[in-house]
């Protein structure tokens, strides 16, 4: 057999950790080769050693049969790997072509050709069926359409091997399916594909070969045509996956959050929330599925009085709290676990302790005429990290000084404990280790059964299908349909999500 | 590795000590000595009572405008315009000082509130700018520099005299002049401006670290999107920001109009009391304690280098060029602990 790269027996350490242990990943010519395992399990190192990033401790690394020393990224290009990075490497304000040549310019008589580049980066956009506009300005073309200016400028400079980091991240369900296709053109015209990915569907649906990595450790490669998702699962986390978080059924009661006609318009003016409709009740968790951009991000929002809605009701307990300010809606009692913990949810640069007090800081005992009391609000955090297990060296150190799950949990000891009437958590586990979310998802279903109402905005379908009481599938700005998750599966919330009513249990 | 508060004193303390250092290298490559350079400067700065009086009369307004543009950059704003506000406020303490007659003590109080609402309002308007349109606030806090100086020209000229380019003294109620002071100094202009520069100093670090607004204020500047999200007004905290930076600011204004000078007079350029006092900040770490260890080193330098040329022969730019090595040593501190955590990071 010939492999166009073999990475054999690959060791890589990091000071207190083995994030490579003896993974040993074959590729051949023409096939579009997973590397799944979960996050943190070593795929991204894997792939930095082969991109020239990291040195490895052990192991080779073979192109085309010979055993090569990749000890930059420039050594990796001039091999034919290309990487496309799960953040785009692009500049905003150039155009396509000018972001392909960037540091290979194309040079005539001192200036730059870009009519050459222009003519020859839209040959390569044909022949791979890339649809891409060389002259177009970044900033004014699709996240998707981003994505293939990366993968055209791996082409550019002559990738026969194209590492794809968790592409379908930040695509919509449409272009997954156009980017499906163009990656079976690219391995038909001969160049092979290593997809990074977490995602069992995507892996059955198009490629060939499977290796999987947990816990740094290579488990094995599988021919996909010969396993299932079930397999592949257990395979990555290393026991019978049941797909389902241990909770008993809520028993929800009256409605908590009304919403009724709520529409939403984003920074640029563009309407995101078209007409919402949506009932969360006080004991249940309400998960909202839907493919990231279908104004899920403006929903939490404007809930949280983070944006103006343009029009519509939305009430907490028969109180209206529609476009309340942000202080007003947590007063009302609302908690929010945001999206972005590092640009809404933390001072980063504050400590620890004082960050738990985010939300309270100016109400008594925190604060009394103007002055805070730092002695109460760190005797209340040391109690909120014991209780909530944060991991700190103490209440002092700063945010920013904490693993991703720690902070997190520091913000849901912050949210939960004022005892909120309803919780948003937006992507709550984005990002964390196993443990972590295994925690949070704990933390989610306690609120519950305390009867709060608790609203879980999530891309994961797993976490979704697992959490949830009931599922609202959002697309383009609406509900679309309501679901319950021991009735569905992930293959019809899948088409909901691209907008598509099924047929079984259409009705909202 | 050096915790942040570490960094904040190793950072300056070692610039300075690179700045004098450099400043002794081009004294000796310009054939001075540096010894007898530097000695002429300590002597010019503490020599005598006299010295050490003009020192402290140096250093005063260099503490409230250092305190101004620290308290804006603490709230995540760059006040450029402590400049025109230390402008206006001289001008504000002078006319109260000139117009009106009051009681001592109350007279003086007032003037000095003038200078500081004439200040505040100066950081008003661009804190306003800021908070309701986006406007950037050195943009407009450098525009609001020019107004503030032709504007106090014009004012001088026109209404506060007939035509004449500097006003009469302030009342004597009026002044901070300290004249048991000024007797056991040898008659050097020192006046009790240094009292209220240390208020202020104890001021700031009570309202940043002790307060409600201050854990705002200082929310906002670290990160506005969580301030937000936290229920903070991020609009309202710019303006207060701006509106207290632009009240230090004016208060060192007072210093200069109800103290050193007496007057308020035309002028052709700016004081650079609150170009210097961004100088100061840097140096200070924007802490209110290290604003006033930073004056102090300023002021010293500056009264100290006047006498370089008679005792030494060196030439007063040099202590310039000194001040700005050490400047530029503290910045490129900074620098370097930047780029220190970015690779112990990656190490990781």
């Amino acid at each position: 057999m010939d492999y166009v790269i073999e990475m054999l027996n690959i060791r890589k350490e990091f000071p207190g950790i083995v994030a490579n242990d003896d993974i040993t990943l074959q590729v051949q010519k023409g096939e579009i080769h997973a590397l799944l395992g979960e996050n943190g399990a070593g795929k991204s190192t894997l792939m930095n050693v082969l991109f020239g990033l990291y040195k490895p401790e052990k192991g080779s690394i073979k192109v085309n049969g010979k055993e090569v020393n990749i000890e930059d990224p420039n050594v990796a290009n001039e091999l034919g790997i290309g990487m496309v990075h799960q953040h785009f490497m692009l500049v905003d304000t150039f155009t396509v072509t000018e972001n392909i040549v960037l540091g290979s310019e194309p040079s005539k008589a001192g200036t730059v050709d870009i009519k050459a580049a222009e003519k020859e980066v839209q040959a390569l956009s044909e022949k791979y069926g890339l649809n891409v506009d060389a002259t177009a300005k970044i900033r004014d073309i699709s996240v998707g359409m981003q994505q293939r200016v990366e993968i055209l400028k791996t082409l550019y400079r002559g990738a026969e091997i194209l590492i794809l980091d968790e592409p379908t991240a930040v695509l919509t369900p449409q272009e997954i399916k156009e980017l499906i296709q163009i990656m079976q053109d690219l391995v038909k015209e001969g160049k092979s594909i290593i997809l990074i990915t977490h995602k069992l569907k995507e892996i059955m649906q198009v490629c060939d070969k499977c290796t999987i990595i947990r816990k740094g450790k290579g488990i094995g490669t599988v021919d996909v045509n010969e396993t299932n998702p079930t397999e592949l699962a257990s395979l990555m986390v290393g026991r019978e996956v049941n797909f389902k978080t241990d909770k008993t059924p809520g028993s929800p009661t009256e409605t908590a959050l009304s919403i009724k006609d709520l529409r939403v318009k984003d920074s640029r003016g563009v309407e995101m929330v078209k007409g919402l409709n949506l009932d969360v009740r006080k004991g249940e968790i309400l998960g909202i599925a839907g493919v990231d951009g279908n104004g899920q991000t403006e929903l939490v929002e404007a809930l949280t009085g983070l944006k103006k809605s343009s029009s519509g009701q939305v009430s907490l307990n028969n109180n209206s709290i529609y476009n309340l300010e942000p202080r007003k809606v947590t007063e009302a009692g609302v908690a929010h676990i945001p999206q972005d913990r590092h640009k809404h949810g933390l001072l980063l640069d504050f400590p620890i302790g004082e960050n738990m007090v985010l939300q309270n800081y100016y109400m008594e005992p925190n604060s009394k005429n103007g002055i805070l009391n730092f002695k109460k609000i760190y005797e209340k955090a040391r109690s909120l990290i014991k209780e909530y297990d944060v991991r700190t060296p103490d209440e002092y150190t700063k945010a920013r000084a904490l693993s991703g799950g720690n902070q997190q949990k520091a913000i849901i000891a912050r949210e939960v404990d004022r005892s909120p009437d309803l919780l948003i958590a937006a992507q709550p586990t984005r990002g964390l280790d196993v443990g972590a979310i295994e925690f949070i998802h704990s933390k989610l279903i306690e609120e519950r059964d305390k009867q709060r109402a608790v609203l879980l905005v999530s891309f994961e379908l797993d976490e979704i299908m697992n959490v949830s009481d009931r599922i609202a599938v959002m697309f383009d700005g609406q509900i679309i349909a309501e679901v319950k998750p021991e009735e569905t599966d992930e293959q019809e919330l899948g088409l909901l999500m691209a907008g598509r009513k099924s047929e079984k249990r259409g009705e909202a | 590795m050096f915790s942040n508060r570490t960094f904040n004193i190793v950072v300056p303390l070692i610039s300075v000590v690179l700045g004098l250092l450099a400043g002794a290298l081009i004294m000796l490559a310009f054939g001075y000595n540096p010894v007898a350079g530097y000695a002429a400067m300590w002597n010019g700065a503490f020599g005598d009572a006299y010295f050490l009086g003009e020192t402290v009369r140096q250093v005063t307004p260099y503490v409230l405008s250092g305190l101004a543009v620290a308290f804006a950059m603490r709230a995540g704003l760059l006040n450029i315009g402590v400049e025109g506000q230390v402008i206006v406020g001289w001008l504000a303490a002078v006319w109260v000082g000139t117009a009106f007659g009051m009681p001592p003590v109350v007279h003086v109080i007032v003037a000095l509130l003038a200078a500081a609402v004439a200040g505040s309002l100066w950081g008003f308007v661009p804190g306003l700018l800021k908070a309701k349109l986006g406007v950037h606030e050195v943009i407009v806090t450098i525009m609001m520099n020019y107004i503030a100086l032709y504007l106090s020209n014009s004012i001088i000229r026109s209404l506060m005299t007939d035509g004449s380019d500097r006003t009469d003294n302030v009342a004597e109620t009026a002044s901070l002049a300290a004249p048991w002071l000024r007797e056991i100094t040898f008659f050097s202009r020192i006046h009790y401006g240094f009292v209220v520069a240390l208020l202020m100093a104890f001021t700031m670090w009570f309202v940043l670290n002790k307060t409600t607004r201050g854990f705002e204020l200082r929310a906002v500047g670290s990160n506005p999107f969580a301030s937000e999200y936290s229920g903070m007004k991020v609009g309202r905290n710019i303006i207060i920001a701006m509106v207290i930076s632009g009240g230090f600011a004016g208060l060192a204004g007072a210093m200069e109009g109800l103290g050193t000078f007496q007057y308020a007079s035309v002028s052709s350029g700016f004081t650079n009391i609150g170009f210097d006092g961004i100088a100061v900040a840097l140096l200070g770490a924007n802490t209110a304690i290290g604003v006033v260890l930073a004056a102090i080193l300023f002021g010293t330098l500056k009264i100290g280098a006047l006498n370089m040329p008679t005792e030494a022969g060196v030439p007063t730019e040099l202590v310039d060029i000194v001040i700005a090595l050490i400047i530029l040593f503290v910045a490129s501190g900074y620098i370097i602990r930047w780029a220190f955590l970015k690779f112990s990071k990656e190490g990781k």
